[in-house]
């Protein structure tokens, strides 16, 4: 053979390879909707079908009518907390983002390394003592417990830190000449002009909060407290499993997200891209 | 500098750095310190006092919880657990959301819909992904996927998750996490390749390179570093805090089997389980922190040793 024609061969094995790959991936959600959508004796017969026998579109409302499960419940929950923890992210972080990136202060690099220094510390591993604290405050099953200490992320201060440093000068030598001090200069010029990276860092801080699980599971201990990805586990593990239910749960907690990627996927690559791997 | 003058009207000027500074940063650093360093430090003490069921220490214990934990073969078990997870996983969920990034690169028409199609995983969380894998895919009764499949081929039926020798459980655990992260990781190393100028490939080409595994080991991979060095990091520290899926996965109504328990696990059941042993838990968290701050500082050194040469 000669060079061209192996190159075909090349493109014509990694294309064919991709596909196989991506309908690979693409099987688990198949499954998701498959067994949402099909009655508990289709999903649980030996003799598996591609499709379903029939479609039980009735697995929705037999879902949020079971009363032994809070789904309703622990959906608005988990709106509630992504959206709560979004916002109070993407406002703590960025005004300590800039003050670090844009206000000259003398001890600004210590305090800088100071924030830097517990993105080293995984947060999975300080739950017990955060659960110590939080219990302490009586913040135990509430929302409160659920979202105050999630707000504070070092991840999204870094990240709106390395951005800021990067703003161009010129705009805000323009504000200052104006008269405008530091605070409104960041929020008539600053903000205005660096809507890309709250996107950003917005989306992947909501895609965190929803899915988020260690968190939920140890201070949610109330059912009124649950949020839907502890409302799923707490399916999976109970003695009577209704499997019908919970893949229609399971389907309806991915669509907020999927919504999401629809909508944001620029934004969440260019984060993903932005953070600390350029430096 | 607060005081200057006594000049109330210009303490909010511009003039006024440092107030400023503290008005940005201070409400962060202040909810840092109290979520973060107070929890860490309360962590600590209470490592060395007897606290069960409460988290009001009593008696002083000194490093009787240390000892206690670390001669434990339930929790040292679940630090070799972690060590094979992570052994295993971060090779290979590198070389695989690398060679993703390395096809999906070099498609020209539907880059977008591949690279879509590999990213959405990301969008589930480990509680679904474990369902799915747990209830249908590999499912031990033959309902499930892989025993349906192999059923075809003739197979006998496997109890997927229970199945400790050999230790098919690591199979399901394995797939799980590399279907949720390898999208995310090919999404950075995407970048990565994205950034490498087009003029080095030309260059390589007019020195006779053969495009392919050439042109890869000598230009690809060593422009990547960075985005290597990053992922690897990355990839680590999540393995350490590998919980959900081994949770969601292996608990059931009648609890948790002894085997596969990465050390989040079993803290979890120490500190918050029936026996809510704070301090011991406690011990065991500084234990693990202290090992994470040793393994991550020493992969740092590590490569930016090797970073000079390059």
């Amino acid at each position: 053979m000669n060079d061209d024609a192996l190159v075909r061969v090349g493109r014509a094995l990694r294309v064919a390879l991709l596909i196989a790959l991506a309908l690979l991936f693409l099987i688990p959600f198949y499954l998701l909707v498959r067994n949402g959508l099909a009655s508990e004796a289709d999903i649980t017969s030996p003799d598996w079908t591609f499709f379903p026998s029939t479609l039980h579109w009735s697995n929705v409302t037999e879902l949020f009518d079971d009363s032994t499960v809070p789904f309703a419940r622990s959906l608005l929950n988990s709106a509630l907390i992504a959206v709560a923890t979004t916002l109070g992210t993407l406002l703590l972080a960025s005004l300590a983002g800039y003050g670090l990136a844009r206000i000259p202060y003398r001890h600004a690099g210590k305090v800088f390394y100071a924030i830097l220094g517990t993105l080293m510390v995984p947060a999975a591993v300080t739950f017990v003592p955060s659960f110590v604290l939080v219990s302490s405050l009586g913040w135990v099953s509430t929302l409160r417990g659920l979202i105050v200490p999630t707000l504070f992320s070092a991840f999204a201060c870094f990240i709106f830190r390395q951005y800021f440093t990067g703003f161009p000068a010129e705009l805000e030598d323009a504000a200052r000449v104006d008269g405008l001090g530091y605070w409104r200069t960041y929020w008539r010029i600053v903000v205005p002009n660096s809507r890309p990276v709250f996107a950003a860092v917005g989306t992947i801080v909501f895609i965190g909060a929803w899915n988020s699980f260690l968190w939920p599971l140890v201070i949610g201990q109330d059912r009124e407290a649950w949020t839907v990805q502890v409302a799923l586990s707490s399916f999976t593990t109970s003695q009577v499993i209704r499997l019908h239910e919970l893949f229609v749960a399971a389907a309806i907690s991915i669509v907020p997200l999927l919504l999401v990627f629809l909508f944001f996927q620029r934004w969440i690559v260019a984060g993903v891209e932005r953070s600390g791997i350029d430096d | 500098m607060l005081g200057e003058g006594g000049a109330g009207r210009r303490a909010f000027g511009t003039q006024n750095r440092t107030l400023w500074f503290w008005v940005f940063v201070g409400p962060f650093l202040l909810g840092l310190g109290v979520f973060t360093y107070v929890p860490l430090g309360w962590s600590v003490y209470l490592s060395f006092f007897d606290a069960h069921n409460t988290v009001t220490p009593s008696d002083f214990v000194g490093f009787g919880n240390y000892t206690e934990m670390l001669g434990n073969k339930a929790f040292t078990d679940s630090l070799w657990t972690f060590l094979l997870f992570s052994l295993f996983i971060v090779p290979t969920t590198f070389v695989l959301s690398l060679a993703l990034a390395l096809m999906v690169n070099r498609t020209r028409g539907a880059q977008a819909f591949f690279r879509s199609v590999f990213f959405l995983p990301a969008a589930c969380s480990y509680v679904v992904a474990a369902l799915i894998w747990k209830m249908s895919l590999f499912n031990g009764v033959r309902f499930g996927l892989a025993n349906t499949v192999l059923g075809w081929f003739g197979a006998d039926q496997t109890a997927w998750l229970s199945t400790t020798h050999p230790p098919w459980y690591w199979l399901v655990v394995v797939t799980v996490r590399l279907w949720l992260q390898a999208g995310f990781y090919m999404v950075l190393f995407l970048a990565g390749l994205q950034r490498i100028s087009p003029r080095l490939y030309e260059a390589a080409a007019v020195d006779g390179a053969r495009p392919g595994w050439q042109v890869l080991r000598h230009i690809t991979l060593p422009q990547l570093r960075t985005t290597s060095v990053a992922v690897v990091l990355l990839l680590v520290i999540n393995a350490f805090q590998a919980f959900d899926e081994f949770y969601n996965l292996l608990s059931d109504a009648r609890g948790y089997p002894p085997y596969a328990r990465p050390p989040l696990v079993y803290l979890y059941y120490t500190a918050l389980g029936q026996g809510q042993n704070l301090g011991l838990g406690s011990a065991g968290a500084v234990i693990l922190a202290l090992i994470i701050a040793v393994v991550t500082v020493g992969q740092a050194r590590w490569f930016s040793l090797g970073n000079k040469e390059g």
